[in-house]
């Protein structure tokens, strides 16, 4: 018997998304759309083990060799750096890192700029790229109203359509690089399932040809 | 040899250096301490930069070791025509990556130290290889243990993108997505950069391109018809493949994504990976580069062993292990006990003499002398 590939989805919109692809791949395991609290499933025929966790703990199961592959936002690979390959941009859950302020934000280039973030090593690598001194203030969430409330000058966040930086009165001023879905593996046992992370990845990639060319 | 005593890493580590000390390998002690200079000047050789200091009492910042190597490349002497070969087993001090403590980690690898050549090269991957497939034999019981050498050779990506007229810092993002197997970034940045074609095409064939010998040296020839440098590249990979024995081959895969740091390392460079463990268990190279930035003028070749990664993962059989167990009551006479316990044990063997065999107990053999029922 061949082995079980162990996969870890991101829960929510984009895992199901990310899922229906798996399936199409022929790595279907039908228990999955039943539904319910349960956070494994398994199909021994297909052989593929699937395993619903937190988007941002992806890359922790897969890094850690628990999942021998995932898909995770780029955001949360350049923020940890795990050492996983990345080996396909599955252009799902396309959003951008950007760095918002409040409308008629002007920079004070006389002190440090004080930057509210989830984002610690992006925020801080930007500015360095462009030679800013900050000061960085590590928030988990609603990190909008960190500049309302004088917390911060600007925030550094994940921008997708804009709505909930309207909605506090702010806009993005910089865009800093743009964010999607990656599949990722695990480096060892990439090694000894390379047959069905390859078959899988290759099906992936046709499906994402095929998309773009029917959107274009 | 008294297996039962040992632990599976301290059984490894035994089976590791009598396997080096056959091959010829000598081993090197050395002390706790080292100059902290000596770790500064070379911090990127380390694992982890984070090194242990305290000041003597005539005022030198000393270091807890964090790394074997650069000691032995230190104390070495250069003698023409003169190979060293070389092992330790050493205790190592560092940060686990992504954590702020220290750790003592037993660590345990050898150096090839002279004028190499490709038997030289060879018999230090045939070791990595053999020493892959001790360190995993505990992991699966039963099963002799899966296992990969991962080889590469730094020539050949960096003479792929030397050949490229990009600035140093997107040199080192391709450099990352080379790492990663990442080509969907890798040709975003060739496009963005304006890379021509043909050359970005060849670093991406590059990427998509690991496996076998077979599978993988074809290809590279194909890649390195017009490239001198390249050519003398793939030449030595191959005649390094062909040197090693058809076991060990059979376990080769060629993966470029495998990069050590070059201002140490340069030529071939390999990594080891035991199924069922997360983490390269191995990891090795040639490092001329640091031999020549320590004054050093031969070439050197070796490898460390991460037992620390493995120990979690051996398996061992809940309860106790025996050799044989003898079963008595009060009808089996005293003396008779006695003396087959004394004879079992004068021949080596683990023996014990109970009156219930506990349900978790492993043993080759049990002898029932309930009853008074007569020796063996």
């Amino acid at each position: 018997m061949s082995e079980m590939l162990n996969i870890a989805l991101p829960k929510g919109r984009l895992g199901e998304k990310v899922y229906d692809m798996f399936e199409k791949a022929g790595f279907e395991c039908p228990s999955i759309r039943e539904g319910g609290r349960k956070l494994i499933f398994e199909n021994a025929e297909a052989g593929v083990r699937y395993f619903w966790v937190k988007p941002s703990d992806v890359a922790i199961y897969v890094a850690r060799g628990a999942a021998d592959i995932g898909v995770a936002g780029k955001d949360i690979l350049l923020e940890y750096a795990p050492d996983v390959y990345e080996l396909l941009d599955m252009e799902l859950g396309k959003c951008r890192m950007a760095v918002a302020a409040p409308k008629g934000f002007c920079d004070d280039l006389r002190r440090p700029l004080k930057v509210a973030t989830k984002f610690e090593t992006i925020a801080k690598r930007y500015y360095a790229s462009i030679g800013r001194d900050i000061d960085i203030i590590h928030l988990n969430g609603s990190i909008e109203i960190a500049p309302i409330l004088g917390l911060s000058d600007v925030i550094v966040d994940i921008v997708e359509t804009g709505k909930t930086l309207v909605e506090n009165d702010l806009c993005v001023v910089e865009e800093i690089l743009p964010i999607s879905a990656r599949l990722i593996a695990n480096k060892a046992n990439f090694k000894f399932k390379q047959q069905a992370i390859r078959r899988l990845s290759d099906s992936l990639q046709e499906q994402i040809n095929n998309r773009t060319e029917v959107q274009a | 040899m008294d297996t039962y005593v040992m632990s599976r890493e301290e059984l490894v580590s035994y089976q590791l250096r009598t396997l080096y000390s056959r091959y010829g390998y000598s081993q090197y002690k050395m002390s706790k301490f080292e100059e902290y200079d000596l770790y500064v000047r070379n911090k990127n050789f380390l694992v982890s930069d984070n090194v242990i200091t305290f000041t003597d009492h005539s005022g030198r910042l000393l270091a807890l070791k964090p790394d074997v190597t650069l000691s032995i490349v230190k104390s070495g002497r250069d003698v023409p025509g003169k190979v060293s070969r070389i092992y330790y087993n050493e205790n190592v001090y560092r940060t686990a990556p992504g954590s702020r403590d220290f750790r003592e980690i037993t660590q345990i690898g050898l150096e090839c130290i002279g004028e190499l050549d490709t038997y030289l090269v060879s018999e230090v991957l045939t070791l990595a290889a053999k020493s892959l497939k001790r360190a995993g034999q505990y992991i699966s019981f039963f099963q002799s243990p899966d296992y990969v050498l991962e080889l590469s050779h730094l020539d050949v990506v960096s003479c792929l993108l030397d050949s490229l007229t990009v600035n140093d810092e997107v040199k080192a993002e391709l450099l990352s997505c080379i790492g990663e197997k990442n080509v969907h970034d890798l040709a975003r940045i060739c496009r963005e950069s304006s890379v021509d074609e043909a050359r970005a095409s060849a670093l991406q064939t590059l990427v998509t391109t690991y496996g076998t010998p077979d599978e993988v040296l074809p290809v590279l020839s194909s890649l390195a018809e017009e490239n001198e440098t390249l050519r003398e590249a793939v030449d030595e990979l191959t005649r390094t493949v062909e040197a090693l024995s058809d076991e060990v081959r059979r376990n080769v895969r060629i993966d470029f994504s495998l990069l050590n740091d070059m201002t140490y390392y340069s030529g071939i460079v390999f990594r080891g990976y035991i199924k069922g463990i997360p983490d390269g268990v191995l990891s090795g190279g040639r490092y001329d580069r640091l031999m020549r930035k320590m004054d050093r003028t031969s070439d050197a070749i070796g490898f460390a062993v991460y037992l620390d990664r493995l120990a979690g993962y051996y398996t061992t059989a809940p309860g106790e292990a025996f050799d044989a167990v003898l079963l008595y009551d009060d009808a089996t006479a005293p003396p008779e006990v006695s003396e087959w316990v004394a004879k079992r044990v004068e021949k080596g063997e683990r023996a014990v003499a109970v009156r219930d065999l506990p349900g978790n107990w492993h043993y080759k053999e049990v002898i029932d002398m309930r009853g008074g029922k007569g020796n063996e």
